[in-house]
């Protein structure tokens, strides 16, 4: 066990995979001589030369397309979108390729395909480059999507991703590279589709994920000086959705609330509120609210950026209103 | 090429136009839904090529795919349970007309999105690169995936990275209703290719020994040197885009003009001139080709339905 940053635990997942199993490569833009974009393939090149570490043209359909061909015959490819904002000019392969091929062919085609795209805002590059459309993609059955939240989940998701069958998009978050936490050394391995209990509590739930979860943290310990004691489900996995957790929480605290950073109309939260009400109508002391994204392309301006992105205070303020 | 084989391929040309036919009548009986795209005056093309390529060497195509299906060496039987959406079908009736392929057979689809498979192509040719195995992709598509995105993205990667794939483009004039010329910055399809540094040439589709012999050199050159090639297969296409094409972008002196040129009349002259058979053997082929799609339809009508469970399967692997 060490302490580890996000981007550390990712890159050992990755070599640990390669060294595991010469069918894995990587492919995309600037994984290999510049390192990657966000330094996650440093010294990978050197280490696994061009054949296992591909250099791709700026063509998001060539390198998704070509990753799903590979896959299809039997190679585990791991394409890298520099930004999921790129996944747009890719999104055929995404939602129609990946997501329907073993479907549409009877399963006679598998894609052990791996997709690892930087999503997020914060980091003041404008409306394009800052989005987090997590829910769009994981409105697609045949797509997995995972977004881990912390460097000990990255690292077991990652690798039990490069090991699945189907294919996967793994979505990690701008600016939580440097987030450090304990992390298992070698192999480990986390369960595609659980969700988890990142904090105990007994007075309301808060349902969450990937940057979410870094805000809803440091929220759950301003409450914790007042006397709230917050509990925190981590999703990790959008689909396949494991509500199991989130509804044995909440039967416990029976008020919730729900953190995405990507826009409330038609996200992440508006599936998990309506689950609950669904599935936990009886257990329901107090409407539940959503943070979520203002309704705005992201600016690039650092003040009206950070206006529109959820930040700890207006989870603290939901927490308080739950509980009224 | 030897007489048998030659039959054999007479035989195929004949067996698509007999599916497409049968197809065509069991589609207005409303027995097959969706789109279907009939291959018909097309056969020489998928005929002449498969026959160039060694079993290790992949096929993909467009949604235009029976008689790639069939060439592939999928019998009749699967194919018509597939259009009926049968529990028999390759794709256990969940792809349809536009989604045939076996791996078994190295026929990677029947892909619908136009051009989008062009890249998945590649992809199949970088496995096999990654692999540092000899085996060639052939990607066939037609003249208006030319026009989109993907088609340039794929071409570009293939000689970048010295892909094995032989990209053939079908130019069957239209793409759907609008022809080569209103569509393409260029009329003579294989000048794209040029744009790569790719090397090219422009077939004459109708006749399938032509398509075969430039088809064996170009996957021979591609196995050899490790680069793509891009074959220009000039064809024709008798029935509409899909069924129910109301087919007011040519007229019928313009079909009929190409059907004098048929594939398949083609290719019996150039049997019975050579005298590799006479007509009573070729005949006796048509009755046979018949007779066995006849059956492929009993045993498609009789086949079951999928079981609603099956609705269900085929999402994830794990």
């Amino acid at each position: 066990m060490a302490k580890i940053t996000m981007r550390e635990a990712i890159s050992q997942a990755l070599s640990e995979e390669m060294d595991r199993d010469p069918a894995v490569f990587i492919m995309g833009e600037e994984v290999g001589v510049w390192g990657g974009t966000y330094a996650v393939t440093k010294g990978f090149y050197d280490k696994y030369g061009p054949n296992r570490i591909k250099d791709t043209p700026i063509a998001e359909n060539a390198i998704i397309g070509g990753a799903i061909g590979a896959a299809m015959v039997g190679q585990r490819p791991v394409a890298e979108l520099m930004t999921i904002n790129f996944a747009f000019s890719a999104m055929d392969y995404v939602v129609n390729q990946a997501s329907k091929l073993h479907y549409m062919f009877g399963g006679q085609f598998t894609l052990p395909l791996v997709i690892r795209a930087v999503g997020g805002g914060g980091r003041q590059l404008g409306a394009t480059h800052s989005q987090t459309p997590d829910a769009i993609f994981a409105h697609f059955p045949g797509l997995k999507v995972v977004s881990p939240g912390t460097p000990e989940d990255a690292k077991g998701l990652l690798k039990s991703a490069i090991r699945s069958n189907d294919p996967i998009l793994f979505i990690e978050h701008a600016t939580m590279y440097q987030v450090r936490g304990d992390v298992p050394d070698g192999e480990y391995l986390i369960s595609i589709g659980k969700s988890k209990v990142q904090r105990e509590g007994k007075d309301l739930t808060i349902v969450t994920y990937c940057k979410g979860l870094e805000l809803s943290m440091k929220a759950a310990e301003e409450l914790s000086k007042e006397g709230i004691e917050a509990e925190i489900v981590d999703l990790r996995t959008l689909r396949p959705l494991d509500m199991e957790p989130v509804l044995e929480s909440f039967k416990k605290t029976n008020r919730a609330i729900v953190v995405e950073e990507g826009w409330k109309s038609y996200g992440v939260g508006s599936e998990i509120v309506s689950r609950i009400y669904e599935e936990a109508f009886d257990f329901v002391d107090a409407p539940i609210i959503r943070i979520a994204q203002k309704e705005v392309p992201l600016p690039y301006n650092r003040t009206l950026e950070q206006a529109a992105l959820p930040q700890v205070p207006d989870i603290i303020a939901a927490a308080k209103e739950v509980l009224k | 090429m030897k007489k048998e084989q030659q039959l054999g391929l007479y035989h195929q040309m004949v067996l698509i136009r007999r599916v497409e036919e049968r197809g065509a009548e069991l589609y207005q009986q409303g027995k097959i839904g969706g789109f279907m795209h009939l291959y018909i005056g097309q056969e020489a093309v998928s005929t002449g090529l498969i026959a160039a390529r060694e079993p290790r060497d992949r096929v993909i195509t467009a949604y235009r795919d029976h008689g790639v299906a069939l060439n592939c060496g999928l019998s009749p039987n699967q194919v018509m349970a597939e259009l009926l959406g049968k529990s028999t079908g390759m794709s256990k009736g969940k792809g349809g007309s536009m989604h045939m392929a076996s791996v078994e057979k190295n026929f990677w689809g029947g892909h619908a999105i136009v051009g989008g498979h062009l890249p998945v192509a590649a992809g199949l040719a970088v496995g096999d690169q990654y692999a540092k195995n000899d085996n060639v992709t052939i990607c066939m598509f037609g003249d208006g995936a030319t026009n989109i995105g993907y088609f340039h993205e794929a071409l570009n990667l293939a000689k970048a990275w010295g892909l094995r794939v032989l990209w053939v483009c079908e130019n069957n004039k239209y793409g759907m209703g609008t022809s080569v010329e209103r569509a393409s910055a260029v009329g003579e399809i294989r000048q794209k290719a040029d744009g790569y540094g790719m090397g090219s040439e422009r077939v004459d589709g109708m006749d399938v020994m032509k398509v075969y012999d430039a088809a064996k050199n170009a996957i021979e050159q591609v196995r050899r040197e490790s680069t793509p090639y891009f074959l220009e297969v000039v064809t024709y296409r008798y029935r509409g885009h899909s069924m129910g094409d109301p087919e007011r972008y040519r007229t019928q002196d313009e079909v009929k003009k190409w059907q004098l040129n048929d594939p398949i009349g083609i290719f019996r002259k150039y049997l019975m001139d050579k005298k590799v058979a006479n007509a009573k053997a070729l005949d006796e082929i048509d009755a046979r080709a018949a007779d066995e799609v006849n059956k492929a339809v009993e045993f498609a009508e009789a086949s079951p339905e999928p079981a609603l469970e099956e609705l269900f399967t085929d999402i994830y692997v794990d």
